[in-house]
């Protein structure tokens, strides 16, 4: 109050940047740094390639975490949709078309059951969450009876591994990454420009006025998970063409979704998220894990910065909205 | 983790969320009985057996116990299977097979759970990052370290102290006894102390309580002192049983999730405020009846696994279907 006017301004504004692109920025400019070879075509879209999943998990992660919920399951839907998808396929490269559409449908009803569990058994979404991830583990493992055997086959890890080459200006471009600007397009106007959206953000934000104001919210709330679903499947189908088929693909991928929604501005237990900042933080996440890379240090340290990072984002989050009164 | 809505109280004799735990108790030793009854296996249903069914969960009862304080307070701690494998590693290295380091190991493994507490209280009421955030980072700090420098069974517990695993007095494990100590001293002090009621303020209403004249702030860094002390001792417990230390012995067994699973089946709430140890000990038990009906009825283990998932979820909906609150 007692600040200059041109300082107060200056105050006044800054918040208006979401401080991840500020981040990501800085970490692209430290990569380039280390690595000049980042500014060519290869050297971005390949880190696109590999951030993409990742991105992908965190448009959809964000609608329940927007929603006020939790979504714990999804690392566990990538480890069954990529061995789900290896025992359907069974080495034959014509049942790519009809495996993708089951594993969507997978995807969109784990996220179904999520929310149906959520809302009408009430059970708190973090614990619901945590025992469709046990279950899905065990079926993941029940299916492919403890050890997952075969390859998938080329036409199902076209998306996640083919390029489309010869473009002009960028020479070539990765499928996964035409997927990732398409679903997160999707995702980012399903959020930001629609009715949808807007009742995610309400429920997230105040569940009883919600409905008090005509929000069917347990529709809104199954819907929610199943987006989240729905991108843990995507996530899996192009990890399945980059990675291959273990049980532990998907080991790890829940927590970094939500720590890239988190570096994203979504404010925990709902009420405030955005698609493109959430992946933004996907973006940074994977900067910073390629950056350590490139610095040589083993993935202890990479654990234990992940860990610093995460605190010190929602601390800063946290100080900033106290600062600003919101 | 829910909005409470303006529901009038209802007076009844009977609380149903009171119970619920008892109920969902009795049920698990039913089945277990009618299992053991149905598969012709009768040895299982002796006293020795029991007890053998108890010892097999006492650390993640202890850790659960840590857990509840947190969770109470409307907090939660996912650092604790980290902190378990840290202290374990940490213990056996001091004591190297020299019963003369015991002393030194036990301090130096709950001074470790005490820096991570006091770290974890300071960070969730001072800096208000969220617990699950604060917590979970907290825990990729403490494996991140961990690894960095073992990989392997590390350092060597000495004979003295495996008594604490292995000793038995009378029919009764020593470790088994020493977990129903630490239930009666919990339950004492939720139940008789000033901080036991100032957490159950804290955990129903922060802001009514600060408006009391409660330090809120305090009583949260100490519930989090608790519970990572108890991992500690838990980090301990297993270290003897386990006669060395295994840096991958907390996150094998799970402890952060399964202790928060078993609380909330206890019937404490996520949201804090209402719960108590006795629920936390009916949780602990129903998990290890359920994983001993699993056993004598020969499940295979995947299947077992996802049994696990459906029982946990359909446990803590066994009393949340009631509820009139919106949860998310």
């Amino acid at each position: 109050m007692t600040d200059r006017p041109d300082t107060q301004n200056a105050k006044r504004r800054l918040p208006q940047i979401n401080p991840v692109w500020i981040l990501l920025a800085a970490l692209i400019v430290a990569i380039i740094f280390m690595n000049p070879g980042f500014v060519e075509p290869t050297g971005y879209m390949n880190f696109l390639k590999r951030a993409a999943p990742l991105a992908i998990l965190a448009a959809g992660q964000v609608y329940v975490i927007t929603s006020g919920g939790f979504d714990l399951s999804v690392g566990s839907l990538i480890t069954l949709v990529v061995v789900g998808s290896s025992m359907l396929t069974n080495n034959d490269p014509t049942a790519t078309y009809w495996v993708i559409p089951v594993m969507l449908g997978i995807g969109l009803g784990v996220g179904a059951l999520n929310g149906l569990i959520v809302c009408f058994l009430r059970v708190p979404s973090l614990i619901a969450t945590l025992g469709m991830m046990i279950t899905l583990n065990g079926v993941a493992f029940l299916w492919s009876g403890g050890a997952p055997r075969g390859y998938l086959p080329d036409t199902f890890r076209f998306f996640g591994r083919e390029l489309i080459r010869d473009v002009p200006l960028v020479r070539f471009i990765p499928i996964s990454v035409i997927v990732l600007v398409v679903v997160v397009g999707l995702f980012a106007w399903l959020m930001h420009r629609t009715n949808l959206g807007r009742h995610v953000h309400a429920i997230g934000d105040n569940p009883v006025a919600a409905r008090l104001a005509g929000v069917a919210v347990n529709r809104v709330r199954v819907t929610a998970f199943m987006l989240s679903g729905l991108s843990g499947a995507i996530a899996g189908i192009l990890l399945g063409g980059f990675a291959g088929v273990s049980t532990d693909v998907g080991t790890g991928y829940e927590l970094q979704a939500i720590t890239a929604a988190v570096l994203g501005g979504a404010q925990l237990l709902g009420g405030r998220g955005s698609v493109p900042a959430a992946v933004g933080g996907a973006l940074a996440l994977t900067a910073i894990f390629t950056l350590l890379n490139f610095l040589g240090l083993p993935q202890p340290v990479r654990q234990v910065v992940q860990g610093l990072i995460l605190i010190a984002a929602v601390a800063l989050a946290m100080h900033r909205r106290k600062q600003t009164g919101t | 983790m829910s909005i409470a809505e303006d529901a009038p109280p209802r007076k009844t004799g009977f609380r149903f969320e009171r119970w619920a735990p008892l109920i969902l108790l009795v049920g698990a030793f039913v089945i277990y009985v009618g299992i053991a009854l149905a598969t012709d296996q009768a040895q299982y249903l002796t006293f020795d057996n029991l007890i053998a069914i108890l010892g097999r969960s006492i650390a993640l009862g202890i850790t659960a116990i840590g857990q509840t304080f947190v969770i109470l307070v409307a907090s939660i701690d996912l650092s604790v299977a980290s902190l378990i494998s840290a202290t374990a590693v940490l213990a056996s290295v001091v004591m190297d097979g020299s019963p003369a380091m015991i002393v030194p190991a036990v301090l130096a493994a709950v001074a470790l759970g005490g820096v991570v507490g006091v770290t974890n209280g300071l960070v969730v009421s001072g800096l208000k990052v969220n617990p699950l955030i604060a917590t979970l980072g907290m825990s990729l700090i403490i494996q991140g370290c961990l690894s960095a420098f073992v990989s392997n069974f590390a350092g060597e517990v000495p004979e003295a102290f495996q008594v604490f695993a292995y000793g038995e007095v009378g029919p009764f494990p020593l470790a088994l006894l020493f977990l129903a100590a630490m239930a009666v001293i919990a339950w004492a002090v939720l139940k008789f102390t000033k901080f036991g009621s100032d957490m159950y303020a804290v955990g129903g209403n922060e802001e009514a309580a600060r408006f009391a004249g409660i330090k809120t702030g305090r009583i949260v860094v100490l519930s989090h002192v608790i519970c990572s002390v108890c991992a500690a001792i838990a980090g301990l417990y297993l270290a003897s049983r386990l006669r060395s230390g295994a840096p991958w012995i907390g996150s094998d067994g799970v402890y952060d999730l399964e202790s928060i699973a078993v609380v909330v089946i206890g019937g404490t709430v996520l949201a804090g405020g209402r719960g108590g140890i006795w629920g936390t000990m009916a949780g602990m038990l129903i998990f290890s009846l359920i994983d001993s009906v699993f056993n004598i009825a020969g499940v295979d283990s995947f299947a077992k696994q996802v049994l696990r998932g459906i029982i946990i979820v359909a446990a803590v909906a066994f009393y949340a279907i009631r509820s009139k609150r919106i949860v998310a």
